[in-house]
C-alpha cells in the first residue's frame, strides 16, 4: 500500500491548469460548471457510440478521460446507458450494419438530447464516405448538433466540441 | 522453389514470398502438407479477375519458415465451390464465410454457411465482384445463434452498443448462474467496405486507407501496405527509412501497451493503474505529436519511405522519454505484481492452454502468452530488425496475468529497440519515389504490429491500378479463441478477459 501512496504522491496532480486566456474552450472551470448547470440543471452525462469507426477516435475519447484533462472535475462523465445520457458522442462513418443500433440508442436518450459527431468520418469530411457498407456522416442518420473534424481529433478538440454543443443549447 | 508439393515463383520485396496457382486437388494437398508440418495459415481471401479475362479466384497465404507462400486456386466453375480448409485450420471458417459474403464463392460442403460480415443491410451483394448486384431490400437480418439448452441455462445478449468506449460487436453468452457455458460472437458491425475502397484508390494513395483499417495499428498497416506496393513495383527503400519505420512501429507498440496495462488494471478494479498508465500514455502521445506531427502517427509511413524524420534536437527528447517511462513502468510493474487483489483477478482467468492455442491457431501477443512463440521481428527479421536481435516475450500460463506480463516485457524491449534505432540511424534520404508502371504485379507486406502480424496481399493490373488489395488483421485468428477462453469463467470476468486480448473489431470487420 505504501508503494501505491508513494507513487500517487510522486506523480502528483497531472491535471493541467484550465484557463488559457485566448482559449475560448476553458475560460475557467467554474464558469464551465455553471454553464452546464444552467443548461442542463446538472452535470453532463455522455454516452459514446462507435458506429463504424477505425477505433482511432475511440483512443482519443479514452485519452480525454486521463488525468490531464480532469473531465470529471468539469462535471462531465461517461455513462453506461443511453437512458442516463444527455449527450450522444458518435464516431465513424455510420456503417449500414450499425445504423439500426445507432438509431435505437438515440431513441433511448431522453429529451432534450444533444448529438456530437466525432472525427472526419463522422463529420463527413474524411477518407471514408458513403458506399455500399456505410451511410456516410452521422448526420445522415441522426440530427447532429456539433461535428468535430480531425483524424482523429485530439482530446481537447473533442472537449471543445462537447462544450460547444452545450453552449449552443443554452443559447 | 518447391514447397508443400507445389512449384512456386519468387516475388520480390523486403520479406521473402512465393506465389503459385494450383488446381483443387493441390489446394487441399498443400493445406494438408502445411498443417502436418506445423505451418500457420496467415489468411484466406478471394479475388475477381474476370475483368482481365481470368476467373474468380480463392487465395491462401501460409507462413513457411522461409517466407510467405501465396496460393491461388482459380475457380472454373464457381458454383462447384472449392475444398474446405476448416477441418485443418479452424480460423479458415470465418475467413471462408467472409469470402462468401464479399465474392459469392464458398467452400464445398461447409457446415457453417451463415453470412458473417454481410448482415443484410448492404446496398450491394458480393461487393468485391466486378459486377456487384444491387441489394433490393437492404435491412439488418436476425442471426441464428447456436442455442444451449438445459436446466437453468439462460442467455445474456451484449452489444453491438457496449457500456463503455468500445468498438461495436455482439456477444451472446449462455450461462448457468454466473458461469459461462458458451460464448458466441457476432462481428461485422464496423464493416466499411475497406477492401472495395482500396481497389478503387490510386496505388500511391492506398497507405492512407490502410492506415485507417485499425487506428491503433496505423503504422503496422501503412508499413505492410507500403511494403507490398514496393514489392509489386520493385522499389527498394533507403536504410534510413527502414530504421525510421521501425522506430515508429515500436512507438506504436509502447503507446498501445501503456494504454492496455492501465485499462487492465481498471478492469481488475484497480483504478490507480488506469490513472497512472493513461498519464504515461498521454506523455507518449504528446511527444509523438511534437516529433512526428501526429499523436497516433497516422500517415507517417508512405510508399517509398517515411514522411517524417528525426533531427538532432528531437533524438535526445525521444531518448530521455524512454528513460523516464522505463523508470515509471518498473515502479508500476512492482505495484501490479504485489497487489493481491489484482493478481487474484489476473491469475488463472481466461486461460488458453498451449494445446488449445496450437489447435485454434492463436497468433501474436496472445500466443506468446500461451507458450506459442512467433514474432515476425525474430522469426523473419527484415531490415532493420535483422540487426537488432529482438528478444521475444515468452510466457506459458495463457491467462490474463500472462498477457499482462507479455505486455510489460514487450514494452521494455521496445524501449531498448527505440534506443538502439536512434543510436544507429543511417545517414541519407528517408524517402524515394515509387514508380507504378502499367504492368501487372504481385506483392506482399507483413509487419509485426503490437497485436500480431498484419498481412497485405496486393495485386496490380496491366493498367497499373489495384485489382485487389487484401488486408488481414491478426484478430481474425484470435477472436474465435476468445470464445474458448471465457468458458467456465464468470460473466463479470469477461470484460477483463476481452481486454487482455484487446482484439480489433474494425481491423477484423474491414
Amino acid at each position: 500500500m505504501w508503494k501505491i501512496l508513494h507513487q500517487v504522491a510522486r506523480a502528483g496532480i497531472a491535471s493541467e491548469p484550465p484557463p488559457e486566456p485566448d482559449d475560448a474552450l476553458r475560460t475557467s472551470a467554474e464558469a464551465l460548471r455553471g454553464e452546464l448547470l444552467a443548461t442542463l440543471g446538472r452535470a453532463l452525462a455522455i454516452r459514446h457510440v462507435d458506429a463504424g469507426s477505425c477505433n482511432a477516435c475511440e483512443l482519443e475519447i479514452h485519452a480525454l478521460e486521463n488525468p490531464y484533462y480532469n473531465l470529471e472535475g468539469l462535471g462531465i462523465r461517461f455513462v453506461a446507458s443511453p437512458r442516463h445520457a444527455d449527450l450522444l458522442l458518435v464516431t465513424g462513418p455510420v456503417s449500414r450494419n450499425m445504423a439500426l443500433a445507432l438509431r435505437r440508442t438515440w431513441e433511448a436518450v431522453p429529451d432534450p438530447k444533444l448529438v456530437v459527431a466525432i472525427g472526419d468520418c463522422g463529420s463527413g469530411c474524411g477518407l471514408l464516405g458513403e458506399n455500399y457498407a456505410t451511410c456516410g456522416p452521422v448526420a445522415s442518420v441522426l440530427p447532429v448538433d456539433v461535428a468535430v473534424p480531425g483524424c482523429p481529433p485530439p482530446p481537447l478538440e473533442i472537449l471543445r466540441g462537447i462544450l460547444t454543443a452545450v453552449r449552443q443549447r443554452k443559447g | 522453389m518447391r514447397r508443400l508439393g507445389v512449384d512456386f515463383l519468387a516475388l520480390g520485396g523486403a520479406l521473402p514470398a512465393w506465389h503459385a496457382a494450383v488446381g483443387a486437388a493441390h489446394w487441399h494437398d498443400a493445406a494438408r502438407h502445411a498443417h502436418a508440418s506445423g505451418v500457420r495459415l496467415v489468411s484466406l481471401w478471394g479475388t475477381d479477375r474476370r475483368a482481365a479475362g481470368g476467373t474468380l479466384v480463392v487465395s491462401a497465404a501460409y507462413a513457411l519458415p522461409e517466407g510467405i507462400a501465396w496460393l491461388d486456386l482459380p475457380l472454373r466453375d464457381e458454383s462447384a465451390g472449392y475444398p474446405d480448409l476448416a477441418g485443418l485450420y479452424p480460423a479458415a471458417i470465418r475467413l471462408q464465410r467472409a469470402t462468401a459474403d464479399l465474392l459469392g464463392i464458398a467452400p464445398a460442403g461447409a457446415t457453417d454457411t451463415r453470412p458473417w460480415l454481410d448482415h443484410g443491410a448492404w446496398t450491394e451483394r458480393h461487393p468485391l465482384r466486378i459486377d456487384p448486384a444491387p441489394n433490393p431490400e437492404p435491412a439488418s437480418r436476425d442471426y441464428p445463434f447456436v442455442r444451449v439448452e438445459g436446466d437453468g441455462v439462460h442467455e445474456i445478449a451484449v452489444g453491438p452498443v457496449h457500456a463503455g468506449t468500445i468498438e461495436p460487436g455482439h456477444f451472446r453468452f449462455s450461462v448457468v448462474g454466473e458461469k459461462v457455458l458458451r460464448l458466441e460472437e457476432r462481428l461485422g458491425y464496423a464493416h466499411k467496405g475497406m477492401e472495395q475502397r482500396l481497389a478503387r484508390c490510386a496505388p500511391l494513395e492506398g497507405h492512407r486507407l490502410a492506415g485507417r483499417i485499425s487506428g491503433d495499428s496505423t503504422v503496422a498497416y501503412a508499413w505492410a501496405y507500403a511494403m507490398a506496393l514496393e514489392a509489386a513495383t520493385g522499389c527498394a527503400v533507403p536504410p534510413r527509412a527502414a530504421h525510421l519505420r521501425a522506430l515508429l512501429l515500436e512507438r506504436e507498440r509502447v503507446a498501445n501497451h501503456l494504454g492496455d496495462l492501465g485499462a487492465l488494471g481498471n478492469d481488475g478494479a484497480f483504478a490507480f493503474g488506469l490513472a497512472q498508465f493513461s498519464r504515461l500514455r498521454e506523455d507518449w502521445l504528446r511527444l509523438s505529436r511534437a516529433a512526428f506531427g501526429h499523436r497516433l502517427l497516422m500517415d507517417t509511413v508512405v510508399p517509398g519511405g517515411v514522411a517524417v524524420d528525426v533531427d538532432d534536437a528531437t533524438a535526445p527528447r525521444l531518448l530521455a522519454q524512454c528513460d523516464a517511462i522505463e523508470i515509471e513502468v518498473r515502479r508500476l510493474r512492482a505495484i501490479y505484481d504485489e497487489h493481491a487483489g489484482l493478481q487474484d483477478r489476473f491469475a488463472g482467468t481466461g486461460r488458453v492452454s498451449a494445446e488449445l492455442a496450437a489447435q485454434l491457431g492463436l497468433v501474436g501477443l496472445a500466443a506468446r502468452a500461451s507458450g506459442r512463440p512467433g514474432d515476425l521481428r525474430c522469426d523473419q527479421p527484415w531490415a532493420p530488425y535483422d540487426r537488432l536481435a529482438v528478444r521475444q516475450a515468452a510466457h506459458s500460463a495463457g491467462d490474463v496475468a500472462a498477457r499482462v506480463a507479455v505486455r510489460f516485457d514487450e514494452l521494455m524491449e521496445s524501449l531498448r529497440l527505440i534506443r538502439a534505432l536512434l543510436g544507429d540511424l543511417p545517414e541519407g534520404g528517408s524517402r524515394v519515389t515509387v514508380v507504378v508502371r502499367p504492368s501487372p504485379g504481385f506483392g506482399t507486406g507483413r509487419a509485426e504490429g503490437w497485436r500480431g502480424e498484419v498481412f497485405v496481399a496486393l495485386e496490380l493490373g496491366a493498367d497499373g491500378r489495384i485489382v485487389r488489395c487484401h488486408v488481414h488483421d491478426p484478430s481474425w485468428h484470435d477472436w474465435p479463441v476468445v470464445e474458448h477462453a471465457v468458458i467456465g469463467n464468470i460473466v463479470p470476468d469477461f470484460p477483463l478477459i476481452n481486454k487482455s486480448f484487446n482484439l480489433s473489431y474494425s481491423g477484423h470487420d474491414l
